[in-house]
């Protein structure tokens, strides 16, 4: 019956701890996410978000605790292609020489033979990520020469070729136009419906409340996880912020 | 030679190759200079110019003991370059200090170690061919093995050529999709040693550096796109080695050093007029003439 159970879950991480030779980044975080699942990761700079994304994508090594992606190791979820991670704009080298097609089709290269020829369907599969993310006219466009939201989406269609089950988006709005945000908000909704679980991480408060179901607050460990509407609480946030209250942070509306 | 009396742009090119030891120092310094060529874009790319200047120093006592025991000097160099990776990587993270001291320390260090272990051991290692190069007097079973390290080298870049292009990009998506980063980034360094090591019979360990590094600068300047800065690349080390080795053989000039200059004026060239990153912007200048 206990497998079952954890098959119900897409993430399924208990009491994770990493540490950077000795250096605690993350202690005891739990957190459960179910297909069509869109999850909010809040809290500070420096208080673990990227660190968390590391663990759940197996670039980091957990010093103790457990991660089960869709009920299997995250060595296994790796070679599934189960999780797409999208970096922030800033996490790049916009400089690197590539275009948005070569970097949608990196979606599909662990999914490629050695040598990673791409085949028909790599090719289909590139195609519809690009036409999902409106980015049929960039096809050649080097990185370096898109705005900060045409770069945004060309990482979305590479996530989305990769046909991932899960998507990880380390501050998704941050630096994009209003066009950007918009499809970004529109594919979100197909993600949901299509049972794709979503763990972002963002800044903006106004964002966790529109679009996330879950939030987990962090400061080096979980401060409150739970539904957005009974989590998502200013005490909550002040704690999460080291005692800072929102309305200094994110303005009275937040 | 008959140099300023009858020479004409055709005997500029023939005559030197009337010579068996210039046949040989064109077609090696070529090979080679298409081994570091390739992986300079690699390296350039990964911002790992300062690493290349590491370990290309600190083979030098791999090359000496090597000698000495008379074992294949590719060995050696091998495995001092890959030692010398490992033991920045312990300093680093056992200690407080920076990584750009830990690497400047520690490939002195073995480069030190190289220069006293020549003056020690008495035998005909030639300190100024292992320091400066000596394309023009290779000799027969280095021949043999530089083709055989370029060879393995060319190989393995093919093979992993997009697996390589990805981990320089963005080595958590290689991660994330289930490709072995841990194995690219030593193959990288593998990569990196064996190229060092030939690298090091056309100009020399003091320049090296430069052969793993300025084709690659130089073609990042043209391109956009990846396999067009590699082609570019190799071709820049190519032709920059012979040219270098032509003016070496007409003027009298030091084989290396005029390899390594001849890159660094195409580096320059391409500085100046590259089309889209050139400091001219020579794209730019013709599309106001319109």
């Amino acid at each position: 019956m206990e497998t079952t159970n954890y098959q119900n879950f897409r993430i399924d991480a208990e009491n994770i701890c990493v540490d950077y030779n000795g250096k605690v980044a993350l202690y005891d975080a739990n957190l459960r996410l179910k297909p069509g699942q869109i999850c909010g990761l809040v809290g500070m700079n420096g208080a673990g978000k990227t660190t968390f994304f590391n663990a759940l994508t197996g670039f980091v090594n957990i010093s103790k605790g457990k991660i089960r992606i869709n009920g299997e190791s995250v060595r296994s979820a790796q070679k599934d292609q189960t999780i797409a991670y999208v970096p922030q704009n800033e996490g790049i080298d916009s400089q690197f020489p590539v275009n948005v097609w070569d970097v949608v089709m990196m979606g599909r290269y662990g999914s490629m033979n050695i040598l990673r020829c791409p085949r028909e369907s790599d090719f289909q599969a590139v195609k519809d990520a690009i036409d999902r993310v409106d980015l049929k006219d960039h096809l050649s466009t080097p990185i370096g020469n898109l705005s900060g939201g045409q770069r945004k989406r060309t990482f979305l269609a590479r996530a989305i070729a990769q046909r991932a089950s899960i998507l990880l988006l380390d501050e998704p709005f941050s630096g994009v136009d209003i066009r950007t945000e918009k499809l970004i908000s529109e594919l979100f909704i197909q993600f949901k419906n299509e049972g794709k679980t979503i763990l972002l991480s963002t800044h903006d408060m106004i964002h966790v409340r529109e679009f996330c179901d879950l939030v987990l607050l962090i400061n080096k460990t979980v401060v409150a996880y739970g539904e957005t509407s009974e989590v998502f609480t200013p005490e909550n946030i002040t704690t999460t912020f080291g005692g800072i209250s929102p309305d200094s942070l994110f303005g009275p509306e937040s | 030679m008959e140099l300023c009396s009858f020479l004409t742009l055709d005997s500029f090119l023939t005559d030197p190759l009337t010579h068996d030891f210039m046949r040989k120092a064109l077609l090696m310094s070529s090979l080679v200079a298409a081994v570091c060529g390739f992986l300079s874009s690699y390296l350039t790319l990964k911002g790992w110019a300062l690493m290349g200047d590491a370990v290309s120093h600190s083979v030098m006592p791999g090359v000496v003991v090597a000698y000495a025991l008379g074992l294949p000097f590719s060995f050696g160099a091998f495995i001092f370059g890959v030692g010398s990776v490992a033991l920045i990587g312990f300093i680093k993270q056992k200690s407080r200090v920076k990584e750009d001291t830990v690497i400047g320390l520690v490939f002195t260090g073995f480069f030190a170690l190289g220069i006293v272990l020549v003056s020690k051991i008495k035998s005909n290692i030639d300190l100024h061919s292992i320091l400066f190069g000596s394309p023009l007097g290779i000799s027969l079973s280095d021949v043999k093995q530089t083709i055989f390290i370029s060879l393995l080298v060319v190989i393995l870049l093919s093979i992993f050529r997009k697996d390589l292009m990805l981990y320089c990009f963005d080595p958590r998506h290689a991660k994330t999709v289930g490709i072995n980063v841990f194995f690219l980034h030593y193959l990288l360094l593998t990569c990196l040693s064996l190229a060092a090591v030939v690298g090091l019979q056309s100009v020399g360990i003091i320049l090296v550096v430069a052969m793993l590094i300025t084709p690659g600068a130089t073609a990042y300047l043209l391109t956009d796109k990846f396999d067009n800065m590699t082609m570019i690349s190799v071709l820049s080390a190519i032709i920059s080695s012979i040219i270098g080795i032509y003016f070496s053989f007409w003027f009298d000039l030091e084989t290396g050093g005029s390899i390594v200059l001849a890159q660094t004026f195409i580096f320059l060239f391409a500085f100046l007029f590259a089309p889209r990153y050139g400091m001219f912007k020579l794209k730019k200048l013709f599309a106001g003439y319109k």
